[in-house]
């Protein structure tokens, strides 16, 4: 089995949700690669060619594929396509728009967040907000496949030695061009690395009064989230969204806090191994999944659970 | 400048669903039925940019059974002007579905064809990236801003980082994420008026593209339960229970 895995990075840095991807090639049980393409992309192909487990790193340093854009990122794709077995991604927004196109250049039926591997062809992935999972046997000779990151480990990045072969390939097909980026930072981990996420919901009331979960995720190294409608009300920004159509999360711990507990809110975070949930509502849904509920008015709770940790 | 609208019926997404019994499928009968919230969202675009004299006519297209055809009237009662409907009885999948859009493109030729990021069934997230791949035109997925200029188009979308803006050349492919618009409700009379906007239905023998499965269901099952839980009485038994009981903080 020959497996290309498509590293997802900003030139300097390996995502390090491109190592769960690593992880699921691993039970397929065939020689990786993985393609690092991108511009001034040296160094996070040397990161790459140190993950454990990577036999090959193709690097492609191009303007052409700066940016990850989807039409020539899947274009490289397809011409490599012929070479592998299967071509895999971590199922981030950045995959999810250039792994289907790969797979229609090849004409391949992708298979998307898969869950887990069966065997060489069959595959569980959750459908329905995650209501329920399907198995599904793939016949097509070639597989795409984008990872859910929660359902597999990462592997370590470190502790590898991958041959680095550069290629020469560039090919801009002036489709799509860059404008601008706005790219939220912050000192905070990764919603989708964190170990322990706190979540806002609707409650909240406004974008200021997430201060109040500030706090309390400085104290545990807690990323924070929110649920759609506090994206949609304008108090915390999109890429905190959790959920069906948001991000996948899986920490130790997740609180949530003024959520009610929508099906497409619980599908993003349910697989979490301990939820807290506080509301003022006791009848809330999110009870229903929450190892620990507190009904109470966050407004009191919150500062009083910032005190108490 | 014509607009392309594709448009899924999808299982209403307050429904939550069960396997069959037997567990070779979800269990659909007697199921309430809507068009797919994206969808829904990508037409709310078409029409808008047709108020705004951008767009001219808008098709809203659908690839389904014979039921289908209350989606494209939803559609219609939107602002829709006209729909085809490819009718099948089968489940298509994505790469299929695709095919059939494309077919349809080419006779159409539309500058724009909008699509929903997702439909909540299948959580896919694939026929407008691969549509795009078949037409060979540029995509956007996970739109919450559309702007045009003479023959481009710029897009804000929605990634995992916050916000990027590309431009793309047109005839090109958009799909919709949640923020790009809020769907007004269709007025009664134009509830009324879309019954007689026209639906051309077209089997999907006759459009000439192979629709057989490449991935097969082999069964589906729930997930995992949680098991329930329990309430604490206060703050201090809160943070008791996370740090001696799961000892996770
Ligand atoms: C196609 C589609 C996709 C979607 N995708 C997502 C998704 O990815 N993620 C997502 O989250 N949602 C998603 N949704 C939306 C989802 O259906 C719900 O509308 C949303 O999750 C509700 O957010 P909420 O729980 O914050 O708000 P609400 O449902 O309004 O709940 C607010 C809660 O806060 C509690 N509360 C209010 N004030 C206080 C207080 N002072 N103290 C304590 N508690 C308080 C209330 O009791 C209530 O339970 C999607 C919907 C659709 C149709
Ligand atoms: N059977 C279908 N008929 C019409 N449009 C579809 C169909 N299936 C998918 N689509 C479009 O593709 C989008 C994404 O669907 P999916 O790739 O299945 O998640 C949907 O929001 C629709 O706009």
């Amino acid at each position: 089995m020959k497996i290309l895995i498509l590293a997802e990075h900003d030139n300097q840095d390996i995502n390090p949700l491109t190592l769960n991807s690593v992880t699921a090639a691993k039970e397929l049980d065939g020689e990786i690669t993985m393609l690092v393409s991108g511009h001034n992309c040296k160094v996070a192909a040397s990161q790459a060619s140190e993950i454990s487990g990577v036999s090959k790193v193709l690097v492609c340093d191009s303007p052409a594929y700066d940016k990850a854009m989807a039409e020539n990122t899947a274009k490289l794709l397809s011409q490599l396509a012929k070479d592998y077995d299967y071509i895999i991604a971590t199922s981030t927004t950045s995959s999810k728009n250039i792994m289907p196109r790969l797979a229609a250049h090849i004409d391949v039926q992708a298979i998307s967040d898969i869950s887990g591997i069966v065997d060489h062809d069959t595959f569980m992935r959750p459908i329905y907000a995650g209501n329920v999972i399907a198995k599904v046997k793939s016949i097509d000779a070639k597989k795409v496949i984008t990872v859910r990151s929660t359902a597999f480990d990462a592997a370590p990045n470190a502790g590898g030695s991958a041959e680095v072969e550069e290629m020469s390939v560039s090919q801009e097909l002036g489709l799509s061009s860059f404008v601008s980026e706005e790219v939220v930072k912050s000192d905070r981990p990764e919603l989708t690395a964190a170990g322990i996420v706190i979540s806002g919901g609707r409650g909240m009331g406004s974008g200021e009064n997430f201060s109040l979960l500030d706090g309390i995720a400085d104290k545990l190294g807690a990323a924070i989230g929110a649920s759609r409608a506090a994206v949609d009300a304008g108090f915390v920004p999109n890429d905190m969204q959790v959920g069906q159509t948001g991000k996948i999360v899986a920490p130790e711990l997740y609180i949530a806090v003024g959520i009610s507990g929508a099906i497409q809110h619980l599908a993003g975070m349910k697989d979490s191994k301990v939820i807290a949930a506080i509301n003022k509502d006791d009848e809330a849904p999110i009870f229903s999944v929450s190892d620990y509920g507190l009904v109470g008015d966050l407004f009191s709770v919150l500062p009083e659970f910032e005190e108490a940790i | 400048m014509k607009a392309i609208v594709a448009v899924k019926r999808v299982v209403d997404y307050n429904v939550k669903v069960r396997p069959k019994s037997d567990g070779s499928a979800v269990e659909l009968t007697n199921v309430k039925m809507s068009i797919n919230p994206f969808c829904e969202i990508a037409v709310e675009e078409a029409v808008r940019l047709k108020e705004k004299g951008v767009v001219n006519e808008i098709v809203a297209v659908s690839v389904g059974s014979t039921q289908s055809q209350e989606q494209i009237r939803t559609a219609l009662a939107l602002g829709a002007d006209r729909g085809i409907l490819v009718q099948t009885e089968d489940e298509l999948e994505p790469l299929a579905v695709a095919k059939c859009l494309e077919k349809i493109c080419n006779k159409e030729e539309p500058d724009l064809v909008l699509l929903g990021k997702q439909a909540i069934d299948g959580d896919n997230n694939q026929t407008g990236q691969m549509l795009a791949a078949l037409m060979e035109v540029g995509q956007a997925t996970f739109a919450s801003e559309i702007s045009f200029t003479d023959d481009a188009v710029t897009v804000t979308r929605e990634v995992d980082g916050g916000l990027q803006t590309i431009k793309l050349k047109m005839p090109a492919v958009i799909t919709s994420d949640l923020r790009l618009n809020e769907p007004r409700y269709a007025s009664l009379p134009n509830i009324m008026k879309a019954k007689k906007k026209p639906i051309d239905v077209i089997d999907v023998n006759e459009i000439g593209v192979n629709v057989d499965k490449r991935v097969q269901t082999i069964e589906v099952q729930l997930p995992p339960e949680r098991e329930a839980g329990i309430k604490v009485e206060n703050v201090s038994e809160l943070v008791d229970k996370l740090r001696n009981e799961a000892k996770v903080i």
